[in-house]
């Protein structure tokens, strides 16, 4: 029996919506923990925390992000765990987010000019002391508008969980799909509610890049 | 449910992944192909404020740049029949994926472009070379070493992104990986074999952009990567 | 007057690049000693040595009473006595004024909150800048700039200071200023080593000259000497078209 695509289709699509922002948030907040502590590994860390760290963030962005979701997936019920498809995506998304937020953020940490290490170390600071006055201030202002832009990304990415079956927004696209027939007012529909969230983001991020680059070319 | 890990069916069906990889690797270049072409046009419209053109190019890289592939994917899939428009699940993937890498690629270039001082090309002209001769003895290279990074990191992107293709049954590797799953029931050694062939797939790719790049600059090559292209950030992500 | 500062056969090579070639230098306290030559004679990375921030592979230094060498050396330790101000300021720039200049004696010397102020506007007054407590360093010149960083060392009390070519990076105008604050500061009696170009200012305040060439001291003494009697071709060279 086909439906019509309604108002009531836009409530379905729009709680997918609602699931999707859920998972990005999820993402955002454990891989930007991880992300975090990831990024001063790789920077401070000695060789044994650096390395494996560097392996990681390597062979992550080296897989396909659906790949790592369906590992996910058939990886927890390998060990023995049947969880609903919300925990794959979660965990899923979350590897992905740390392995990039964690080389974003190593590359913020670098950008701060070497000159801020050295008259820290000239004022005889000591490493952490340099670190949590100098050093990370300035970086965590260098990171805002490139992290900003990459929330957009988790954004966009949680579409792939539709293919293990959590109903984000696309998934809620194909299911209403299947049932009205009308992939062209879905599809419009469902990629209009990711731009309407997206957009303010990427906008939002190019702003914060202008402003930084405007700050330092003036210094 | 597996207690153990079997990879043996699996790699029995190598040349079905062998086949899957190819097929992968078709479809990105085609799409890469087609997706420059794109991008490079739709920059060189904004770069030089084309009116209305300019307005079209906008709209165009902002909606395939704020939405996911996988929706993009859909709506060609799906929609197009309705438009009497009938294509192939692998050309509809081409089609899609062209499309959003002509939206990244076209920022891409733009930021490029934008990186060469306007004292270059006012000193490429002062000395009597035409416009284009200046775009391209002066712009180009130096322009093209700037972004050198976020490019070649977009494209490793775009090459991984051709797995959510499957989604259609576009032919390519996850499709193949796929299909194994479901007859040997080894899901999880299937995508472990899988992750390991796209690891593989992205490290020879990336060899082979630091040897164009050795080439094309032949002096210091910046590393492909895909924070650049992912943050569009020249500054942090070298 | 005590030797503050000693520098015994120090060489530093990158790679196969030698810069220092045996480098014997003494200073006593209160000395102003000014060091100048050619780009690439090897005057910055001496300096850089003195404090640490460049790794040396022969000879040793010793430098208010913490030695550097072979061995393990307390960097920290020697950093509270020896201040560097750089070519390019380096102001701490998500930092006030007074927060650049409180930051290190408060972590590192653990100066109580309550004599901030007096710390901040002793130094300052020292370098002409009282009115400038509040304001970020983007809102000033780099000749204000540059006093600050000035100030921020002083902050620390060192028993000596390193000027790494301070006035390089500053239009004409702006030099001025801060050449008088150094000038003001070597008055007071402080023990300081510049690397510079500005040869008018190496003659009139520096009392000793160190004139470096090919990694090494070429030639060392009075300035007043230096200038007027040059012994050397290469300095006589150096000289002719700088001193105005």
């Amino acid at each position: 029996m086909i439906q019509d695509f309604g108002w009531g289709s836009l409530q379905f699509l729009f709680l997918g919506l609602l699931w999707t922002a859920g998972l990005a948030f999820i993402t955002f907040i454990a891989g930007g923990i991880l992300g975090m502590l990831f990024a001063l590994g790789r920077t401070l860390g000695p060789a044994c925390i650096r390395i494996p760290i560097k392996i990681y963030i390597e062979l992550i962005q080296a897989t396909p992000l659906l790949i790592v979701v369906f590992l996910a997936y058939y990886g927890l019920s390998f060990l023995g765990l049947y969880l609903p498809p919300l925990a794959a995506a979660a965990i899923s998304m979350t590897v992905y987010a740390t392995a990039f937020l964690a080389d974003i953020w190593r590359g913020c940490i670098e950008a701060v000019p070497k000159g801020q290490w050295e008259a820290a170390d000239s004022l005889g600071l000591s490493g952490s002391e340099r670190l949590r006055y100098v050093i990370l201030p300035q970086a965590l202002r260098i990171a805002v508008g490139p992290t900003v832009g990459f929330m957009v990304q988790i954004v966009k990415n949680t579409s792939v969980t539709a293919l293990i079956g959590f109903v984000e927004l696309t998934r809620a696209g194909t299911l209403l799909n299947n049932m009205t027939f009308q992939p062209f007012h879905v599809f419009m529909s469902v990629a209009a509610m990711y731009f309407i969230v997206c957009y303010p983001l990427s906008w939002w991020s190019e702003k914060l890049k202008e402003r930084r680059h405007a700050n330092s070319a003036a210094n | 449910m597996a207690y153990e890990m079997n990879f043996a069916p699996v790699l029995a069906r190598a040349p079905e992944l062998i086949d899957g990889a190819i097929a992968t690797i078709e479809l990105s270049a085609k799409s890469i192909c087609i997706g420059l072409i794109i991008g490079l046009g739709v920059a060189l419209i904004r770069f030089n404020r084309v009116p209305i053109l300019k307005n079209i190019a906008a709209f165009y890289v902002e909606t395939f740049r704020n939405t996911p592939l996988l929706v993009q994917l859909f709506l060609l899939f799906f929609g197009l029949p309705f438009l009497g428009v009938r294509l192939t699940a692998t050309e509809s993937a081409i089609v899609a994926v062209s499309l959003n890498l002509g939206a990244y690629s076209a920022e891409i270039f733009r930021a490029g472009l934008d990186a060469i001082p306007k004292t270059q090309i006012e000193a490429g002209l002062a000395l009597g070379l035409s416009r284009l001769q200046t775009m391209r003895y002066v712009v180009i290279l130096p322009a093209l070493k700037v972004i050198y990074p976020s490019l070649t990191g977009q494209l490793t992107l775009t090459l991984l992104g051709t797995s959510i293709t499957s989604a259609i049954s576009a032919t390519e590797l996850t499709l193949a990986g796929a299909k194994i799953e479901s007859q040997t029931f080894r899901s999880l050694e299937t995508y472990i074999v899988l992750a390991v062939m796209y690891i593989a797939i992205t490290f020879t790719f990336r060899a082979v952009y630091t040897l164009v790049g050795k080439w094309l600059f032949r002096r210091k090559v910046p590393k492909a990567s895909i924070v650049a292209a992912t943050i569009m950030d020249e500054e942090t992500s070298q | 007057m005590p030797t503050v500062l000693r520098i015994d056969n120090l060489t530093k090579a990158y790679g196969a690049l030698t810069v220092l070639n045996g480098v014997n230098i003494e200073i006593e306290t209160g000395d102003v000693v000014a060091v100048i030559g050619r780009s690439g004679s090897g005057k910055s990375t001496m300096l850089r040595c003195i404090n640490g921030l460049e790794k040396f592979q022969g000879g040793t230094i010793e430098v208010a009473g913490h030695k550097l060498g072979s061995g393990k050396s307390n960097l920290r330790a020697l950093r509270t006595d020896v201040g560097m101000v750089f070519q390019s300021y380096n102001l701490f720039p998500h930092l006030t004024v007074a927060e650049n200049i409180t930051l290190a004696p408060k972590v590192v010397r653990k100066l109580p909150k309550s004599e901030h102020p007096e710390l901040v506007k002793s130094v300052l007054a020292r370098v002409g800048l009282s009115d400038k407590a509040e304001s970020y360093p983007d809102e000033l010149s780099g000749g204000q700039q540059q006093r600050v960083a000035i100030a921020r060392s002083l902050a620390m009390q060192p028993k000596v200071m390193l000027f790494d070519e301070v006035t390089s990076a500053l239009d004409p105008e702006l030099t001025g200023e801060v050449l008088k604050t150094i000038t003001e500061l070597a008055e007071t009696g402080m023990t300081m080593v510049l690397v510079t170009h500005e040869m008018g200012f190496a003659r009139g305040v520096a009392n000793k000259t160190v004139f470096m060439n090919e990694g090494l001291v070429w030639e060392a003494g009075p300035s007043a000497e230096m200038f007027d009697n040059p012994k050397t071709e290469e300095l006589r060279c150096f000289i002719q078209p700088n001193l105005k």
